[in-house]
């Protein structure tokens, strides 16, 4: 079982062009751990923001100007630079600048809104107190954000678990921090955080427990590898391939909220900082759906027949629990939750269909969910009452009246939510579920008929929504729309053009997402 | 030697035989004279910290401290085997590891900046 | 105009891709146009917003006629002419275009909807004059309009459903407009929740469609029919009913038409009278390949049919709400609809013919009701009207017309159409033909009873039970000559499509053989006679005899006519009962009533919802147990599979 050790060190070529947009994230990120440490505390807010953007920006330059036309397999074989890499790192830097936007909120104060200006003081202690009249803000967000970012755009190239495992904590780490910052409800935001970091670690443990075992089975981390090794037959522990394979998917699948893995999604969405929760929803679910689809579709395609079952299950249970779930909610932020949860089902129904278009309805799925949900959660953001957020349903009623056009934008999400023909929901449902039936085979069709009837059930959820700001009398309350800057604007007009056209239109983003749906080997 | 294992097997028997052997002798060997320090846990000759249950906080100093230390005992642990080995590596780990070495000094510079050094 | 005609005539013989469809987005895009103006607009719009809306909606019923006159130009097989509008999905193997069919059968559709639209439109002016919201109300009127004519234009399934979805949508705000009633809002919500129950039949056979033809525009499904198994098609028939007795208000699934007149009147008549719940009959007819394919799937269209024409007359009779009574007289009839539907060949162009000639009377009924509910302070009791005829002559005259329409006496409408029903029923023989046929007959009595009972108890009877201080009046010209149109409709359409082969022209929609037109004298003698029988006995009851003002308590099957035949009752038995104590968490404020059938599938889940949601209880240490369980059962599972 020795590897062959190179007698004489070999440097592994690296391909500069084809990672250049992760070179430039991690440098943005470091320039900006520095701004942190040497800029005046005014300058600061301005400062990251301004290299954040730039940062996520150059990256989108690099990755069209210099990656695109160089896929490759470099790094020794550790990072696939290949077309589902590419359309999910695109993917994952929007997601990242709209979300920045969110981030950078502020509502007129004096640093961002959403989150604490100290977040090393004790809630409602005097230090904080102090912390919020001197106007401090915890700019580290940014950096912060960016590595995280950063973690992401390797995790969907990863081609080998030990780089795929050091992804997944270079994305997950700076997310328990993000979490825990929230300004207001502080304790909330701060067991948020405990808790995503604990179970976090909990499945990580999970996958590294899974990848030893793929490593016992095949003698190396390397996906091609133990491709190989499966279609030879050449291993002498066969036994460890199955549980070895679970163990790894189950680690990803957490992070995509599936259940049984998903009980620190409520928790963890209702107690972030709400640009956050919109950052999470949808950056780390595309990420994380990149990573399973690079395992399921190069490592463990060989023996799907083992394994899919188990996954099919998983799925099944994913839709039904969160769209039965979402119904009982009262608060808009876990019924948001929940309603991810679902929809992690649905992608996987696309998922196990093994098939080309499969993989490009699960690569559409998570663009036209996760621009969605960015502006969902930024609409949620600007529902206030005495300051701080308004997310329980009750205080949503009668919104309709008293701002129709918040109230209407965050409909049309809804609707796209619920599928409903002509936005992009619904076009992406088609595309997850039209593969899964032609190619999925029994499971497949069993798991669309699911899909469906749990689709109805969501629907009521977000039809009940729209009753609740259109139909209902307005309680003499001051719930009120904050008027967002230019920054939550964006945001939210790119995520309602987004899901107009993309159900209208849907034909570019899909040819584009089925040219690019081939893994490189 | 058949099992290149078996060299192992007896360090390691001998390295819980030798701290069994200390503890055990100084247990009967030893005077037993007890003061209030010697109940206390051992902290490196410092006071000790407050105990947990009770209501007693760790100071958050703690913690940094330990952050710092990772930091720069994972540097040690990457720039050990490169300075062995240093001469057939060549230039590029060598660009390699001083890019590595920005990196911890960018966080050192953080901590150090933001007061994260400073003791009180 | 006139060069819109020209280009229309010299490409539409040219070619069935375009031709005389490529207009035939404006037909959608008007009324979609108004409806984006007045929503968007805001209150700018208040001043013009109706008028503009009820110009654009007859707009498009010039759009229509123009096609219309078209397509009489050309031979009987180029009248169906496609129009590719975008491709919708366009990638890798599911290929699918967004394209309006234009054929004789969609253009019955798209007449009657822009008409009796437009002319609703025109009543909505008058009705509705004094509403602070007049203007969102024309929004969705327009909104309606437009998504009902993709459904009836659509070329696939999939944009049907769009359609299907639009509609439901504005039905539903329409229901709930005067939503500051908590029951009317109540009412919307089991609207919508019965209808999603029929979406989701419809969505499956999409689906299935799909897994079976790999396609699901309506000519490659068409074309694919002979090359499934008729187990395929008997499923796909069956969900296809699901979805048209959702929409259509059939047995099982017809509870909510009757609490949806909780909306104002011009709603209940262009929506749930005349168009939109027609939309299932449409479908069936539309997917007329597969039911013939699947007879059983066919069977039960009929039986669904005939059980439901018998429910709604029945259920009619001791209704004395003017417009529940209307509502269920209008599921009777789209019952007769869906048996002549379900009967195949022979009873396709029927179920159409009748579609149309009961969208003219029953708008007609519906505005009379209407305009008697304007004049009489908004009452709706029949028990408090009587000998109104003299009141509000215009609308005695149009509603007379309306109801010597349904009640099927020559010469006018219903007489052609329904007795066509009938006659097809048992011209299908055997026992089957027999069952359904004197269903039917039966059926044709009821109606004759309880139509002549509204009719009497409104507007004639021995006395006036007005209650004090009532100055019934005539509504103005606004409402009144849409009502005179329609009844000029209900007077003659019958004949005049009778007379014009409307049968034959739609034939070609169809295909197979012709079928021969014969006339059954004497079944249709027997008809009249079992009419007559049902007219004579409302006559001796409720314009001989005193008609008490409150409602006696009547017999057991009155009683139970009276409640429904307690469909609420059951659905709260079957469906809610289990859930209903576990619902407590329910947010918004009208939910607490939420109506029987509404909470009950709802309730059902919710409470299962409940029950989950302990899982949730906030300790880390519980969450990492679900997942070590889970990992477990996964394992487990696979270990055992494998």
């Amino acid at each position: 079982m020795s590897a062959a050790v190179p007698a004489v060190f070999e440097a592994v070529k690296v391909d500069y062009a084809a990672i250049a947009p992760m070179l430039v994230v991690v440098g943005g990120a470091l320039i900006g751990v520095l701004v942190e440490a040497v800029a005046p505390r005014s300058t600061r807010y301005g400062a990251q923001l301004v290299l954040t953007l730039a940062t996520i920006a150059a990256a989108l330059v690099a990755l069209f100007v210099w990656a695109v036309p160089h896929k490759a397999v470099t790094l020794g074989q550790s990072l696939a630079i290949d077309g589902p890499a590419l359309f999910l790192q695109a993917t994952l830097l929007v997601f990242g600048l709209l979300g920045v936007l969110a981030m950078s909120e502020r509502f007129g104060g004096k640093s961002a809104d959403a989150f604490t200006p100290m977040g090393a003081s004790s809630p409602g202690s005097p230090q904080e107190a102090a912390a919020t009249r001197a106007g401090f803000a915890t700019s580290e967000v940014f950096p912060l954000a960016l590595f995280s970012l950063f973690g992401m755009l390797i995790f969907v190239a990863a081609n080998d678990l030990i780089t795929m495992f050091v992804a997944l904590e270079v994305l997950s780490l700076p997310l328990y921090i993000l979490t825990g910052l929230a300004r207001r409800r502080r304790l909330l935001s701060q067991e948020a955080s405990l808790k995503y970091f604990l179970l976090g670690a909990f499945s990580s443990a999970f996958f590294l427990f899974g990848a030893a075992l793929l490593y016992g089975f095949s003698g190396s981390s390397d996906l091609k590898l133990i491709a190989r090794a499966i279609t030879t037959n050449s291993s002498q522990m066969n036994g460890l391939l199955l549980p070895g394979a679970i163990l790894v998917l189950i680690g990803l699948l957490f992070k995509v909220g599936a259940v049984p893995f998903h009980s620190w999604t409520p928790d963890a969405y209702q107690g972030a900082p709400t640009p956050i929760t919109g950052f999470m929803a949808a950056a780390t679910k595309a990420a994380a759906f990149g990573a399973i689809l690079r395992i399921a579709y190069v490592g463990l395609e060989v023996s799907r027949w083992d394994w899919r079952v188990g996954v099919g299950l998983i799925a099944a249970a994913t839709m039904i629990v969160g769209a039965v779930l979402s119904v009982t909610q009262t608060d808009v932020k876990r019924l948001l939750a929940y309603s991810s949860v679902a929809h992690a089902g649905f992608i996987l129904v696309g998922l196990l269909s093994f098939d080309g278009n499969g993989i490009a309805g699960v690569m559409f799925y998570l663009v036209a969910y996760g621009l969605a949900t960015l502006a969902a959660f930024a609409i949620v953001a600007m529902i206030r009452q005495g300051g701080s957020e308004a997310t329980h349903l009750s205080q949503w009623a009668g919104l309709g009246r008293k701002h129709p056009v918040v109230a209407g934008i965050f409909g049309l999400l809804l609707l796209a939510f619920a599928g409903i023909p002509l936005t992009s929901g619904f076009t992406s449902k088609f595309a997850v579920f039209a593969p899964a039936i032609h190619s999925g085979g029994t499971m497949g069709v069993l798991l669309v008929v699911i899909g469906v009837l749990a689709s109805a059930v969501t629907a009521y959820v977000y039809f009940r929504i729209i009753v609740l700001m259109y139909f209902t009398q307005a309680p003499e309350d001051d719930v009120v729309a904050l008027t967002p800057s230019v920054a939550t604007t964006i945001v939210v007009t790119v995520g309602v053009l987004a899901t107009l056209l993309l159900g209208i239109v849907p034909g570019l983003l899909l040819q584009l997402a089925q040219d690019a749906s081939t893994f490189l080997l | 030697m058949s099992n290149p294992y078996v060299p192992l097997f007896i360090l390691l028997a001998l390295g819980f035989g030798f701290a069994a052997l200390s503890v055990g002798t100084s247990l009967v060997v030893g005077p037993k004279r007890y003061n209030r320090a010697k109940a206390e846990a051992y902290e490196c000759g410092i006071q000790p910290s407050p105990r947990a249950e009770g209501g007693g906080r760790v100071p958050i100093k703690y913690f940094l401290t330990a952050m710092l230390f990772i930091i720069f005992d994972i540097e040690s642990i990457f720039l050990f085997p490169f300075a062995v080995a240093f001469d057939q590596l060549g230039l590029f780990a060598l660009v390699e590891m001083v890019l590595f070495i920005i990196t911890v000094f960018v966080a050192y510079a953080y901590v150090w900046k933001r007061g994260g050094l400073e003791w009180d | 105009m006139h060069t819109l005609i020209q280009s229309l005539a010299t490409e539409g013989a040219a070619a069935t891709e375009g031709g005389h469809a490529a207009y035939a987005w404006l037909l959608i895009a008007l009324p979609a146009l108004g409806a984006a103006i007045l929503l968007l607009g805001g209150k700018r719009t208040n001043k013009f917003g109706p008028a503009l809306a009820t110009g654009l909606s007859w707009a498009s019923f010039a759009v229509g006629a123009v096609i219309f006159v078209t397509m009489l130009g050309l031979g009987a097989e180029e009248r169906a002419a496609h129009a590719e509008l975008w491709n919708w999905i366009p990638a890798g193997q599911f290929q699918l275009s967004a394209g309006l069919l234009v054929d004789q059968l969609s253009m019955s559709f798209v007449l009657l909807i822009t008409f009796v639209g437009s002319l609703i439109h025109v009543y909505s002016l008058g009705y509705m004059e004094h509403d602070p919201d007049k203007r969102r109300f024309f929004a969705y009127l327009n909104l309606f309009v437009a998504s009902m004519l993709v459904l009836v234009l659509a070329d696939s399934y999939l944009l049907l459903f769009v359609g299907w979805e639009g509609v439901g949508l504005a039905s539903y705000l329409l229901i709930g407009f005067w939503n500051h009633n908590p029951a009317y809002a109540t009412a919307a919500n089991k609207a919508f929740f019965v209808n999603r129950v029929g979406d989701l039949g419809l969505s499956i056979a999409i689906m299935m469609m799909f897994a079976t033809f790999g396609k699901v525009d309506f000519a490659s499904v068409n074309a694919g029919v002979d090359g499934a198994s008729t187990t395929q098609l008997t499923a796909i028939g069956l969900l296809l009913l699901v979805g048209a007795c959702g929409k259509s208000a059939q047995f099982p699934l017809q509870s909510w038409l009757g609490d949806a007149m909780a909306g104002p009147t011009p709603v209940s008549a262009l929506i749930h009278a005349a168009t939109m719940v027609t939309a299932g009959v449409y479908l069936v007819v539309r997917s007329h390949a597969i039911f013939e394919g699947a007879p059983n799937a066919q069977l039960a269209v009929a039986i669904v049919g005939a059980i439901t024409l018998l429910y709604g007359a029945i259920v009619g009779c001791a209704k004395d709400d003017i417009k529940k009574a209307l509502a269920a007289s209008t599921m009777s009839q789209i019952g007769y609809m869906m048996l002549a539907a379900g009967l195949g060949p022979i009873g396709y162009a029927f179920a159409i013919f009748h579609l149309l000639t009961h969208g003219f009377f029953k708008a007609g009924m519906f505005l009379g009701a209407g305009s008697v509910m304007h004049g009489m302070n908004d009452q709706v009791d029949m028990r408090r009207f009587g000998r109104l005829s003299g009141a509000m002559k215009v609308t005695w005259v149009t509603f007379g017309l309306g109801w010597l329409a349904i009640l099927g006496i020559p010469p006018f409408a219903g007489f052609w159409s329904k007795d066509k029903i009938i006659e097809s029923a048992f011209a299908v023989g055997g026992t089957r033909g027999w069952i359904l046929g004197l269903a039917t007959l039966i059926g044709a009595g009821i109606t004759a009873f309880y139509m002549s009972r509204l009719f009497f108890m409104t507007f004639h009877g021995k006395e006036k039970r007005w209650t004090d201080g009532q100055h019934p009046h005539e509504s103005p010209a606004t409402m009144t000559v849409p009502m005179i149109v329609l009844s000029i409709g209900s007077g003659l359409l019958g004949m005049i499509l009778a007379f014009a082969g409307f049968a034959q022209w739609l034939h070609p929609v169809f295909g197979g053989e012709e079928h021969e037109e014969h006339t059954n004298w004497p079944l249709m003698a027997i008809t009249l006679l079992v009419v007559a029988a049902g007219l004579l006995l409302a006559y001796w009851r409720y314009w001989r005899e005193e008609v008490p003002k409150r409602a006696p308590e009547g017999n057991l099957l009155t009683q139970a006519a009276r409640a429904d035949l307690y469909q609420d009752a059951i659905n709260e038995g079957l469906f809610m009962r289990p859930g209903i104590h576990l619902t407590r968490a329910l947010v918004f404020t009208d939910t607490k009533g939420v109506d029987a059938t509404a909470g009950g599938l709802a309730a059902t889940i919710g409470g299962f919802s409940s029950r989950l949601r302990r899982l949730q209880n906030g300790y880390v240490r519980s969450y990492a147990l679900t997942m070590l369980t889970g990992v477990v059962a996964v394992l487990g599972v696979l270990w055992v599979m494998n």
